[in-house]
This record gives C-alpha cells, sequence and structure tokens, in this order.
C-alpha cells in the first residue's frame, strides 16, 4: 500500500527509515523523539527529505526527481493538537478541504451537534473529533494520525478510540497512526513499525511483532505484550466476568466486553503472564492456557522473555532469570500460562 | 467653521492609507517570512521615514517625485500626472511617512501566526495562494486594522514631509497641521486653532475606537 524510503539530517538527528506497510491500520510506535514527527511530515509533504522514494499504491510522491506539494499528496493529516482555524466556525472549518462524503462523515464521527458550537467551546475530544472529519472530507487516500489522542485525558482517548476502529473497519480507510502509547497501537493496527534513534528498529503485521521475544526490550518492559483475537462466547451476569474463546483455549475478563460472537482484540502484557510447569491446584487466577515454549530471550537486565504458543496463537511472558532456572525452563517444553484477568485493562480490549 | 482643510485631511489619509496598505502587506510578509541577501537592507529602507527628519524625506520627495525628478518627470511625461504642490503629493507624503509603522503592525501579526495552522491548510489542498488568503490574512485581521490606524493616523498629523513636497496652498494642499501652524502665525485666529485642534482629537479618537471594535469583532467571532 504505501512503501515508506526516508534519510533526513536534523542537525545531530538522522532519519533513515525504509518499510513497506500493507492496507490497513500501520502503527508507527516509538519513544518520543525517535523521528516519528518528522517521518509523517516527510510523507506528508511539510519535510522534505535528502534522498529517498516514498510512494502510494502505484503513486510517487516523493523521489529524486519530484516531490509533491502536500496538496497533491491526497494525505489527510491530523495533528496532536487538532490544528482548527481559529477563524472559522466547525463547519467551515469541516469542509476547508472540500465536502466528499459530508453526511456520511458527520454521521459517523457524530458531529451532528457541534456544528453550530463556537470553536472555543469545544472539548478537546471534541476538536480532534472535527480535526478528523475534515481530514476525511478533503478526500483523502490515506489518513495520517500524528499521536491524536496524545494530547487527551483517558476518558476523552475512550470517547474517541472507538470512532477509530468504526473508521478502520466500515470506512476501509488506510491509516498511518503514529503513537507512543501501545494500548491504541495494540487496539488498532495491523502492522506495526518501531522506530528508535531514528531507524526502524522492528518492523511486521502487529501480533507477530507483539509477541516476539526480541521485541522486549525494543518496546520497553510494560508495553510488550502479545495481542489475541478472540470471540466473545458468553457472559456471566452474577460474576461480571466475560468468556472469550480462542484457538488456545478460554479466558475471562472482568466486565461486558461484547456481544456474544464478536470478535475482540485483546492485549496480554507480558508481565501479567504467570508461568507454572504444573496447573496449580487452587489458584485464583482465573486463566489457565497450555502452552509451549517457542523462545526464550535473554535480557541484560533481570528478566527474560519467554516465547510460547497457545494453540495458534503466539503469547509472551516475562518473568526473572532466577525463576527460569529453578524451573528449568526450555524451547520445546509443555507448561501453563496464567493470566490473571484484571490485569487485561479495559483500554487493552478492542474490537 | 473651516471645513476645507479638514475634507482634505481626510481625504489625503484615505488615499494613503488605501494605496500604503497593499505594499505594506507585501513588505511586512517578505520580512517576516523571506530570508534573502539585502533582508537588513529593506528593513532600513522600509524604517527610514520613520528615524529621517520629515523636512528631509519631503526634499528626498521633491528630488525624486518633483516635475524635474527622475521618476517625477517620468510620471508626467507618461501620464500627465503631477505630484509636487497637489494633494495626491500629499497623500504621497503622509503614506511614506506612515509606512514604516504599518509594516511594523502587520509584521508582527505575521510573526504571531501559527505556522502549523498553515501546514494543516497545505494539506487540506489549498496552494499557497489559498493559504494565505484563506488562513494567513484572516488571522492576522487585528494586525492589518492595527496597522491602518497607524498609518491613518500618522497621515492625518504628517506635517514635516508634506509642508515641504507640496507646501500649504489653501484648498489645494493645506491640511489641518498646516492651516493650524498658519494660523497660529496670524493675530485673530485663535478660534481657528482650538477649532482645528478639536477636530484633530475627535478624529484621532474616532480612529482609535474604531480599531478597537473592529478588532473584537473579529476576536470574538
Amino acid at each position: 500500500m504505501i512503501s515508506v524510503n526516508v534519510q533526513k539530517q536534523l542537525g545531530d538527528f538522522r532519519l533513515d527509515v525504509e518499510f513497506d506497510a500493507p492496507r490497513g491500520v500501520t502503527a508507527i510506535f516509538g519513544r518520543s523523539g525517535s523521528g516519528k514527527t518528522t517521518l509523517i511530515n516527510a510523507i506528508a509533504g511539510l519535510v522534505t527529505p535528502d534522498s529517498g522514494r516514498i510512494s502510494l499504491s502505484d503513486r510517487v510522491l516523493f523521489d529524486s526527481s519530484r516531490s509533491l506539494p502536500p496538496r497533491s499528496r491526497k494525505l489527510g493529516l491530523v495533528f496532536q493538537d487538532a490544528r482548527l482555524f481559529p477563524h472559522l466556525t466547525v463547519a467551515r472549518n469541516l469542509t476547508f478541504g472540500g465536502r466528499h462524503d459530508h453526511d456520511r462523515i458527520v454521521d459517523l464521527l457524530g458531529l451532528g451537534p457541534l456544528l453550530a458550537r463556537k470553536l472555543a467551546d469545544l472539548s478537546g475530544g471534541e476538536k480532534q473529533r472535527v480535526a478528523l472529519g475534515r481530514a476525511l472530507m478533503s478526500n483523502p487516500d490515506m489518513l495520517l494520525l500524528d499521536e491524536p489522542l496524545a494530547a487527551l485525558d483517558a476518558p476523552r482517548k475512550a470517547e474517541i478510540l472507538p470512532y477509530l476502529e468504526q473508521l478502520r473497519d466500515d470506512f476501509g480507510m488506510p491509516v498511518i497512526y503514529v503513537s507512543h502509547a501501545m494500548s491504541e497501537v495494540a487496539r488498532l493496527a495491523n502492522y506495526l513499525v518501531v522506530l528508535d534513534a531514528g531507524k526502524v528498529v522492528r518492523a511486521g503485521p502487529l501480533a507477530q511483532v507483539l509477541s516476539h521475544p526480541a521485541s522486549v526490550p525494543l518496546l520497553g518492559v510494560r508495553d510488550a505484550g502479545a495481542v489475541i483475537t478472540a470471540t466473545v462466547a458468553g457472559y456471566d451476569a452474577d460474576d461480571y466476568l466475560t468468556r472469550l474463546t480462542f484457538d488456545g483455549g478460554q479466558i475471562s475478563l472482568p466486565g461486558h466486553v461484547g456481544r456474544v460472537g464478536q470478535w475482540v482484540r485483546v492485549r496480554i502484557p507480558a508481565q501479567d503472564v504467570i508461568l507454572a510447569s504444573q496447573i496449580p491446584a487452587q489458584i485464583s487466577a482465573r486463566n489457565i492456557l497450555p502452552v509451549t515454549i517457542t523462545a526464550i530471550e535473554d535480557g541484560r537486565g533481570p528478566g527474560v522473555a519467554i516465547g510460547l504458543m497457545a494453540g495458534q496463537t503466539p503469547l509472551l511472558a516475562r518473568i526473572t532469570k532466577a525463576s527460569m532456572r529453578d524451573m528449568k525452563l526450555a524451547v520445546g517444553a509443555e507448561i501453563f500460562a496464567i493470566i490473571k484477568a484484571t490485569a487485561v485493562a479495559p483500554e487493552d480490549v478492542g474490537r | 467653521m473651516i471645513w476645507a482643510p479638514v475634507i482634505l485631511s481626510l481625504q489625503v489619509s484615505a488615499l494613503a492609507t488605501i494605496c500604503a496598505l497593499p505594499i505594506a502587506i507585501w513588505v511586512a510578509f517578505i520580512l517576516a517570512r523571506k530570508r534573502f541577501w539585502g533582508h537588513g537592507l529593506l528593513n532600513g529602507l522600509v524604517h527610514l521615514p520613520l528615524v529621517l527628519p520629515p523636512v528631509v524625506t519631503g526634499y528626498l520627495l521633491l528630488v525624486v517625485f518633483g516635475r524635474q525628478g527622475a521618476v517625477g518627470s517620468l510620471l508626467y511625461d507618461l501620464l500627465g500626472i503631477t505630484l509636487a504642490f497637489r494633494w495626491t503629493g500629499a497623500a504621497l507624503a503622509a503614506g511614506i511617512m506612515g509606512f514604516p509603522l504599518m509594516v511594523r503592525a502587520i509584521r508582527l501579526g505575521f510573526e504571531a501566526v501559527d505556522t502549523g495552522l498553515e501546514d494543516a491548510a497545505r494539506t487540506l489542498g489549498a496552494t499557497n495562494t489559498g493559504v494565505f488568503m484563506r488562513v494567513t490574512l484572516p488571522l492576522i485581521a487585528p494586525a492589518i486594522i492595527a496597522g491602518a490606524v497607524l498609518g491613518f493616523a500618522k497621515a492625518l498629523g504628517e506635517f514635516g514631509a508634506t509642508i515641504t513636497f507640496v507646501a500649504a496652498i489653501p484648498g489645494q494642499t493645506e491640511t489641518i497641521p498646516s492651516a493650524i501652524y498658519a494660523a497660529l502665525q496670524v493675530p485673530g485666529q485663535e478660534g481657528a486653532v482650538v477649532w482645528l485642534v478639536a477636530v484633530s482629537i475627535v478624529l484621532a479618537m474616532g480612529a482609535l475606537i474604531a480599531s478597537e471594535w473592529l478588532a473584537r469583532r473579529m476576536v470574538t467571532r
């Protein structure tokens, strides 16, 4: 879908990035200062690379002989700070770049009640929705979202994420999503590019990258963790638990996660997975899955990342080196992964 | 009541402001946004009328735009236009004297514009001209109003350059300041002086209030 090869020197910082992303939502994940925003600006045409090539489908946006101006790239860019025009009304902001699919977009993003409001009276989340609508109405071939939720508090984030999921599923809009928040990335993306100090350190399908033990040091201990796709099997009203099934077994999550039969994505942080060589007799954790060890990645610190396979679904656990030694864990060993139901945060469950 | 100098002053100041404003916007844009060889020189040239004695500016205008001047003779031969000792010449003098004030105010406006908004407009398909007309210009409207009011007020009060370039011919080039000065030279004209001074104050206050009102309307929209 989009093919990016960009080199750019900015003072001491050098951006040197190359990746090919398929259709769908591609997340560019990295800490602040890793070059994410420079990269997205280069794709949008606001920054001119020193060298490289950028193409979208079969359209060349940039190469050594030409650089399309931003207006001709047909990319809808949404900034972290919304950047609505303060001298225009909400309605005029929306149609600044065109009125493509106006009514449908107003419906999808719930913008109807905002049209008559003053810009100054909009909340951060509402501003971001208007910015999203404005980008969509310019009829782009692809959306570029540069940390669109970073400036919002948790409730506002939770308010916008479903809109983004809907955009992905109902509009089929190709998206590049820049973020340093793993829970957003895990919910939205199907392809992941990890950036560090201006370079791509890992790129591939989201589930693969996230469940690879070698990704743990790249993503950070807190952000590492596999994403599984499961179906809602039922809801136990008495226990307030939702049962999910996937090919590796069954897990329960707190609260009402979705309708029966619905697909959900669940991110299971590596540090919340406990390993046992036998099924524990009595344990408070609800979710015990039989797994096979596929890889062991020794870190520099006290921890070690263990790649697991539950059925056909990869999982990731992070335990101490000491535990690994005591349990005599090795690749191929058949053990049990224990996941505490309440360890999965609500923002880590999406569709 | 003496109305001739008042009407003439308003005419001169209006023409000066209307003609100088687009040029001031353009020069302010260049000074604020472009980096080029001669940037400092252009900046100095724009500010010259502010620091030069007005009489010197008037004399230079006479040299350049007089009937025998380089530009003045050309204007007369090609278009039949004479500026020296005409009310249009007074407007030229007033416009040039007010120009630096306009440029300074408008340049501050350009420098305060969030270029991120212009980037956003660019990604939404706007051409460079489109960005300027639909985003930049509306955003700096308060600065343009401020510059226009400063320029207008300066034009109303301009004396030195005007009297040097176009003299003070009653009914033709005698603006309010010239008329006040002339009246002060003749005993028994105190009434005229008081009247013209009062008119000056009213005009200045009126311009100020109008600009405040306009700027406030822009902000609250």
